[in-house]
């Protein structure tokens, strides 16, 4: 059985069944409601629904928060080890992550399926502001990537004075 | 009736549970392995720590079901790709498993879970004599 790599930057979805086929599902009505939330996921994934989601055509999807501090990007990266992961910020306002996910290692055996994904992957995202490189900081806990990135002094929101007449 | 009886049997009988709190539940992505002694499950929980993971074997059905901790209280959203929230699936194993035996680790975001067969399903090799 070969392994589907992700394509980071081919644009063509990861496709985890390969070429293996669909299996009719046992049961379809427990299928449908497994496609509701998949469905959510895509559409309504953040709850509130207020929030514009941007679909995921690279690996890993990236999520991006801020406050008047700091901007922190998370990705999910499960099965991952802290020294495959290469992060680097450039030019003040770029971060990238690079790395390897590798598969688990199946002495014989039949692969009834293959849901995940293994294989090199790339980012490179914008970050919405300057950072100081230096205070860049990286968490990984139960697979999930937390790099906290400090604003630069100029990007920190500062309180205008308003003068009274 | 014989209507009803059909689609019964297309669609089976068994319940499809529905949550009661409208929170996002992710499907988690699975790899299944079948190796001689026992069924092998690799599954992506990131995220997901110890404590908040439940796994039951009851009744041929294998139920996984993870909580998420939020994790970014008090910081204003900027861009995202994924969302954060719990994680449930459930196989129905058709497999006989030593529910006894069942074991699980967690590393990473990534569960390994160990079901092995009874011994009675285990393959036995039979031993073919020579005939005259």
């Amino acid at each position: 059985m070969t392994n589907t790599l992700w394509r980071p930057f081919g644009g063509e979805l990861f496709e985890p069944f390969g070429s293996a086929g669909w299996d009719w599902p046992d049961n379809p009505l427990a299928e449908l409601n497994r496609l509701s939330t998949e469905m959510d996921r895509m559409f309504r994934r953040f709850g509130g629904g207020d929030r514009s989601f941007a679909p995921a055509v690279a690996y890993p999807a990236l999520d991006m928060w801020q406050d008047a501090n700091s901007v922190y990007v998370e990705a999910e990266l499960p099965g991952m080890e802290v020294g495959d992961l290469e992060i680097y910020v450039t030019g003040g306002n770029q971060l990238s992550i690079r790395g390897e996910r590798k598969p688990p290692v199946v002495e014989g055996g039949t692969w009834h399926r293959q849901e995940r994904g293994y294989g090199q992957f790339s980012r490179l995202l914008n970050l919405p502001c300057d950072v100081k490189t230096d205070g860049v900081e990286a968490e990984f806990k139960d697979g999930v990537l937390t790099i906290t990135l400090p604003k630069s002094e100029a990007a920190k929101p500062r309180r205008l004075a308003i003068k009274a007449d | 009736m014989a209507r009803e009886l059909a689609k019964k049997q297309r669609e089976g009988d068994g319940a499809v549970a529905e949550r009661t709190r409208n929170a996002a539940t992710y499907t988690p992505r699975f790899d299944i392995v079948e190796t001689e002694g026992e069924l092998l499950l690799y599954g992506d929980l990131p995220g997901v720590s110890k404590d908040n993971l439940a796994i039951d074997f009851e009744n041929d059905n294998l139920s996984i079901e993870g909580k998420v901790e939020p994790r970014h209280a008090g910081h204003d959203f900027v861009y995202g790709e994924y969302g954060i929230g719990a994680f449930h699936r459930s196989f129905t194993i058709t497999e006989a498993i030593d529910a006894e035996k069942i074991s699980a680790e967690l590393r990473n975001g990534v569960l390994t879970l160990h079901l092995p067969k009874t011994e009675a399903v285990k393959p036995r090799k039979i031993a073919v004599k020579a005939g005259n």
